[in-house]
């Protein structure tokens, strides 16, 4: 993967020095848009739901019990706010959406599609890269901000329903709103927007680094989704690492 | 200079010197010498493995030589440039048509993203270089609605819309019928005579080469063994020249006895 690295980044920087030409991709980029958010919506709002139900789960009885039921609300805003919504949906994300670009490219690059475009003088970076990226780096952290909300719902709804936390969902948003902050939510905006850039570069490169048949689009797929999440993973430390000051 | 190019409407002269060529320590290419003159038919035949694919995609910039020049118009051209500098088209032998698309937004593809025209000149375009091949009512469908010959009869509208000095073909009647092999041939005559085009097509079809072709060249073991109109490739001397224009299907059945 790491042998990958300086491919990727020269990537990045081809595709941000392409980023004048967004506007004449606009159509591009609004399909992507739309098949980011149709092929995810539904997936991000069951994930989120119980991601945030299952923290108040955990937390909310051993909390409860040592008379510190006022910060069930707060764990879970910022647990969900800072890291889970973030993290998770950019690795649903890389799993759903970044293995479709690469197959995508890929299977391009091998029936020689890119060629065809390059024949043409169409710079396949501003024809398939630029679309891709700049439509998962919008949609992305629109759906971390509702993976956000429908997670503190689900919080609230545990925190009130089960027994062994039993705090009402008023109490539940006030104690939260009292802890969590806005700049706490635009910390995992932003590093939602960072993962999104990550998995879009690796994904398109995949694609275009694509050899072989059926059988290398596959390697390509798999490669990209596993290489994304690693480097989600590591970003997510640096990225809370550099926030935190 | 997207309008010089589109004002350029002439055949261009394309020499190739000592083109050499390696992938992971194999060398394809091993010193390609030709030339093509303007507005010329010229078909380059050989067997299966011996350089002519790669060596077309050289000729349109999706390779880099190892070693080795190549001129268009006796100008000395970089491999990055060639697309830029020249209007040329490939009919792959696929087609390459693009999935996504539509034939029309394939056929309409270069000037689309390019913007030379008007989205209604483009539709008129498109429409008037389908029929040209003969599928003006394929505009709407899909390439996995096509046949193998209507994606390539696709491809080559799509070349044309682009106006090229330079078409190359790779293998353009591979995986075709009989019929389907004499529409893409005269297709490919009625095109030159129309346009001046230099057309540099790389096959082993030897009806195709004898039909078309103003010069051949065989290639064999990435060099180029000899160059000469049809007729005289037919009296050539080289032994493999003959062994591969005579090449006939002949099955001896096995006498049994009883």
């Amino acid at each position: 993967m790491f042998e990958n690295i300086g491919e990727i980044v020269v990537l990045f920087w081809r595709t941000l020095r392409a980023l004048p030409f967004a506007w004449r991709q606009r159509r591009k980029i609004f399909e992507q848009f739309f098949e980011i958010g149709n092929a995810s919506l539904l997936m991000v709002c069951i994930l989120s739901f119980f991601i945030g139900a299952v923290t108040a789960l955990q937390t909310g009885p051993v909390l409860v019990e040592r008379s510190m039921s006022s910060a069930v609300g707060g764990i879970v805003g910022i647990a969900m706010a800072k890291e889970l919504a973030p993290v998770i949906m950019a690795i649903l994300i890389a799993g759903r959406i970044g293995s479709a670009m690469a197959a995508e490219i890929g299977s391009m690059r091998v029936y020689q599609e890119i060629d065809a475009l390059r024949t043409m003088n169409i710079n396949p970076i501003h024809y398939l890269v630029l679309p891709r990226l700049v439509a998962i780096a919008i949609a992305l952290p629109m759906l971390v901000v509702f993976a956000i909300l429908v997670g503190w719902f689900g919080g609230a709804v545990v925190a009130e329903a089960n027994n062994h936390i039993a705090i009402p969902f008023q109490a539940f948003f006030s104690d939260l709103r009292d802890i969590v902050e806005v700049k706490d939510v635009a910390n995992g905006v932003f590093k939602s927007f960072c993962f999104a850039l990550i998995i879009g570069s690796v994904s398109c490169h995949q694609g275009l680094a694509t050899i072989g048949g059926p059988r290398g689009i596959g390697r390509s797929v798999t490669k990209a989704v596993v290489n994304s999440i690693v480097l989600i993973v590591i970003f997510d430390y640096v990225l809370t690492r550099v926030l935190l000051k | 200079m997207m309008n010089d190019l589109a004002n350029n409407r002439s055949g261009v002269g394309l020499q190739v010197r000592g083109l050499h060529k390696s992938f992971d320590g194999q060398e394809v290419l091993k010193g390609v010498d030709l030339e093509v003159m303007p507005g010329e038919i010229f078909v380059i035949m050989g067997p299966s493995g011996s350089g002519k694919s790669v060596l077309l995609k050289h000729l349109i910039g999706l390779e880099a030589p190892d070693a080795g020049e190549i001129l268009i118009n006796g100008e000395l051209i970089q491999p990055d440039e060639i697309a830029g500098k020249y209007r040329m088209a490939m009919v792959f032998q696929s087609g390459a048509l693009l999935n996504s698309l539509t034939v029309g937004e394939n056929v309409g593809l270069y000037l689309a993203e390019h913007r030379l025209k008007s989205s209604e000149e483009i539709e008129e375009i498109v429409m008037k270089n389908l029929e040209a091949v003969g599928l003006k009512d394929a505009a709407n469908k899909m390439p996995s609605e096509l046949s193998g010959g209507m994606k390539k009869r696709v491809a080559i509208a799509r070349a044309l819309v682009v106006e090229p000095q330079l078409i190359l073909y790779d293998e353009p009647t591979s995986e075709l019928d009989p019929l389907s092999a004499i529409v893409i041939g005269e297709e490919i005559l009625e095109l030159k005579h129309r346009t001046r085009v230099t057309s540099l097509i790389v096959s082993h079809d030897r009806d195709l080469a004898f039909g078309v072709a103003d010069r051949i060249a065989f290639i064999n073991e990435g060099r180029i063994v000899t160059v000469g109109t049809p007729d005289e490739l037919k009296h050539s001397g080289d032994p493999l020249v003959q062994k591969f224009l005579h090449a006939d299907f002949k099955h001896e059945p096995q006498t049994q006895s009883l």
